[in-house]
C-alpha cells in the first residue's frame, strides 16, 4: 500500500523551506549511501532524524562491506582517529555521547616538541574534550581484541542502524543512471535504483572513477600520501611517557607538514602528513631526538601496524548533481585536520538539503555547496598558515620566540594566552583557519611575539619556565 | 571512570554549578549521576537526579541570568562542558543543533506543568 507523502505544504507549514524543490524525497523514498564510515553514518543519522521531525518516512541502505570489528587494515578506515574538541562538544549537544568503549583515551593537552624545547598546552578548562578513537578495531598484531573496545566507525554505524538504516555488506563497483534515477551495482547481489545516492566512500575508493564518468562535472579531489602506524607500549608505559597529551612535532624536516603521536589504550598512533611522505621521511622523523625522547629509553619500538593512506588536500569539483551528492573525503575536507569534523559538517549539510530543500542539482548548489565552499576557502588560508609554519620550522630564532611565548603564557591564568590559543586551535582543528589567522593580526599578539623574538634570542637561557622544558643545547644558548 | 572517559571528573558531593553563580557553559553527563538542588528560604530542595546523557546549565546558554540551581555529583561523575561561545556561534550556521536541547527543555516544561497542576490540586483539596 503506498504511503501518504509529507506534502510540500506540510514542510512550508513548519517554516523550514521558502520554496521547495520539485525533485524531493517523499514518503517511501529510497536512499542509498555508499560507504559506512563517519560521513555515511552521519548522513544517515541526520537524514533519518530530520525526516522524522517533519513526518517524512524514508528507507536508507548503507553499502559497507566492512564490519569494523576486525583488527588491522581490513577493518579500519586508515586515519589518525582524533575527534576534535569542537566536534566532541557538537556531538554532545546533538545527543551523541561517546562512551568509554569508543574513546581509547581522553586527551586534555598537547605537547609541542621542537628542537629548542618542549611545551605543554593545556585545554582552556583542563578537561578531557578530545577523543582518541580507533577507526577499526585496533592494530593488526594487537593480540585478542578486548571485548570492551568499539571502533568509532562501528559505533556510528550502530547508531544509524538503531535509527532505522539498513546495512548491506556489499562492495559497490558501479553507479549509473536508470532513466533519471541513480542505479547502484555491486560485485555480488542484485543492483538497486534509488531516489537519492549519497557517496561517502572516502578518497581511497574505486567507486569514485565511475562517478566521475557520469559526466555531471564531478572531479575526484586531489590527494596526498600520509603515513600512519601503531606502536604497542602498554597502558602503564603510555601513562608514564605520554600521559593524556597528544604529542606534536615542529621539526625542520622537508615535506613534513604535521606530525603527531596519539596515545590510545595500550597503543600509540603516529601520523605524518605532508606533500611527499615516503620511507625515507619516516626514517628521518623516527631518528629525530625529539621523537625518540617520547619513547622509553629513547628507543622507538617496532610498529605493529602501518599504512600509507591518501587524504583529501584539494576539494572535489562539483560534488553533486540531481539525486547524487558526495560527502566527506569524497567531496571536501579540512586541510590536514579534523577529517571526522569535515565528514560531520558535509554530511549534515547534505542531509538538511535533502530533507528541507530538495535533491536536485539546484537544491544542492544552493544549500549544500556553500558549506563545501566555506571549507575550501578556509583551506586556502590554511595553506598560507602552513607556509608560515614552514618558515618557523626552518628558522631557529622564530622557534625560540614561539617556544618562549607559549611556555610563558602557560604559567599564567586568564585569557592572555595569545600564542597558546592560536596553536591550540591550529593543532586541534577547533577553529577555522581564517579565525586563527585574524587572531595573529591583533596588536597584542604581534607585540608579544616581537618581544619574545628579542628576549628569546638575546638570552635563550631565559626560555626555562614552569611549563616549558628547553633542550640543554638551547638553554646554554647554542 | 578512567583514561577512556571524556570530560572532567567530580567527586561525590562536589558542586558542579552553584545557584546564583554566573554561567557561560552547559554540561552533559558522560558517566555517573548528578543531583539538582534549589535553595528556597534557607532550605535545600532536591529537584531532580540526572543520569548519563542528560544535560544541565542550558538556561545560561540562552539567557544572561545566573544559575537557577545547584548541581552536585551523586557518586563520582564525569561531565563534559559545552562552551556558550562555541555553541552559539555554531547555532547561527546550523540551527538544528539546538533541536535536542529544545526538545528536552520542552519535556521539562511539560513535567513542570504536571507538577504545578498536582500542587494546585493538593492545595485546593486542603
Amino acid at each position: 500500500m503506498p504511503r501518504p507523502s509529507a506534502s510540500i505544504e506540510d514542510r512550508l507549514a513548519v517554516g523550514l523551506s521558502e520554496r521547495f524543490d520539485p525533485v524531493a524525497l517523499e514518503n517511501g523514498s529510497r536512499v542509498g549511501v555508499i560507504g559506512g564510515g563517519p560521513a555515511g553514518s552521519f548522513f544517515s543519522l541526520f537524514l533519518l532524524k530530520m525526516a522524522e521531525t517533519i513526518g517524512l518516512d524514508v528507507d536508507i541502505d548503507i553499502y559497507e562491506p566492512r564490519h569494523f570489528v576486525h583488527k588491522g587494515p581490513a577493518g579500519c578506515n586508515h586515519c589518525g582517529g582524533i575527534v576534535s574538541e569542537f566536534l566532541v562538544q557538537l556531538l554532545a549537544a546533538e545527543g551523541f555521547r561517546l562512551p568509554p568503549e569508543v574513546v581509547q583515551r581522553g586527551i586534555d593537552s598537547y605537547m609541542l616538541h621542537m628542537d629548542v624545547g618542549t611545551v605543554r598546552i593545556d585545554t582552556p578548562l583542563q578537561e578531557k574534550r578530545i577523543a582518541a578513537v580507533y577507526r577499526g578495531n585496533g592494530p593488526r598484531d594487537a593480540g585478542p581484541a578486548p571485548t570492551h573496545v568499539v571502533g568509532f566507525d562501528r559505533h556510528l554505524q550502530d547508531l544509524a542502524v538503531s535509527r532505522g538504516a539498513k546495512i548491506r555488506r556489499q562492495l559497490v563497483n558501479q553507479v549509473s543512471w536508470e532513466e533519471d534515477r541513480p542505479h547502484v551495482q555491486c560485485s555480488t547481489g542484485p543492483s538497486e535504483v534509488y531516489d537519492l545516492v549519497a557517496v561517502a566512500a572516502g578518497i581511497n575508493s574505486n567507486v569514485l572513477q565511475p562517478i566521475e564518468g557520469l559526466e555531471f562535472g564531478y572531479r575526484i579531489p586531489e590527494a596526498a600520501r600520509t603515513f600512519i602506524c601503531e606502536f604497542h607500549l602498554g597502558e602503564a608505559t603510555i601513562r608514564e611517557h605520554l600521559g593524556t597529551s597528544m604529542h606534536l612535532f615542529l621539526l625542520d624536516i622537508p615535506h613534513l607538514e604535521c606530525a603527531a603521536i596519539i596515545p590510545k589504550g595500550d597503543f600509540v598512533t603516529l601520523c605524518l602528513l605532508g606533500d611527499k611522505i615516503d620511507d625515507s621521511l619516516v626514517t628521518t622523523f623516527l631518528d629525530a631526538p625529539e621523537v625518540r625522547a617520547c619513547f622509553p629509553k629513547a628507543m622507538v619500538p617496532r610498529t605493529v601496524c602501518h599504512c600509507f593512506p591518501r587524504i583529501n588536500v584539494k576539494a572535489a569539483v562539483r560534488p553533486f548533481t540531481d539525486r547524487i551528492v558526495l560527502i566527506g573525503d569524497s567531496g571536501v575536507a579540512r586541510l590536514y585536520k579534523d577529517g571526522i569534523g569535515s565528514a560531520y559538517r558535509t554530511a549534515k549539510a547534505a542531509a538538511r538539503t535533502a530533507v528541507f530543500h530538495g535533491i536536485s542539482d539546484e537544491a544542492f548548489a544552493k544549500h549544500y555547496w556553500p558549506t563545501c565552499r566555506q571549507i575550501d576557502v578556509d583551506n586556502s588560508i590554511g595553506r598560507f598558515m602552513f607556509t608560515v609554519s614552514h618558515v618557523i620550522q626552518k628558522t631557529r630564532p622564530t622557534r625560540r620566540a614561539l617556544f618562549r611565548m607559549t611556555a610563558t603564557e602557560q604559567t599564567r591564568t586568564g585569557n592572555r594566552r595569545h600564542m597558546s590559543s592560536v596553536l591550540w586551535d591550529l593543532f586541534t582543528g577547533s577553529a577555522p583557519y581564517r579565525e586563527i589567522l585574524l587572531r595573529t593580526f591583533r596588536p597584542a599578539f604581534v607585540a608579544r611575539l616581537g618581544w619574545n623574538l628579542v628576549a628569546g634570542n638575546v638570552a635563550p637561557g631565559s626560555l626555562a619556565s614552569a611549563n616549558g622544558q628547553p633542550t640543554n643545547g638551547d638553554a646554554n644558548g647554542h | 571512570m578512567g583514561i577512556r572517559s571524556l570530560g572532567k571528573r567530580y567527586r561525590s558531593g562536589e558542586s558542579i554549578v552553584c545557584q546564583g553563580a554566573a554561567g557561560n557553559c552547559m554540561y552533559v553527563i558522560q558517566e555517573g549521576q548528578a543531583e539538582v538542588y534549589r535553595e528556597e528560604n534557607g532550605r535545600e530542595i532536591r529537584m531532580a537526579v540526572l543520569k548519563e546523557g542528560d544535560f544541565f546549565g542550558e538556561m545560561s546558554i540562552f539567557d544572561r541570568e545566573v544559575r537557577a540551581a545547584t548541581v552536585k555529583a551523586l557518586g563520582d561523575v564525569r561531565v563534559l562542558t559545552i562552551d556558550k561561545k562555541t555553541f552559539m556561534r555554531r547555532i547561527q550556521k546550523d540551527p538544528s543543533l539546538a533541536f535536542d536541547i529544545v526538545r528536552t527543555m520542552s519535556q521539562r516544561i511539560r513535567q513542570l506543568n504536571c507538577d504545578l497542576a498536582e500542587m494546585r490540586a493538593r492545595e485546593t483539596e486542603k
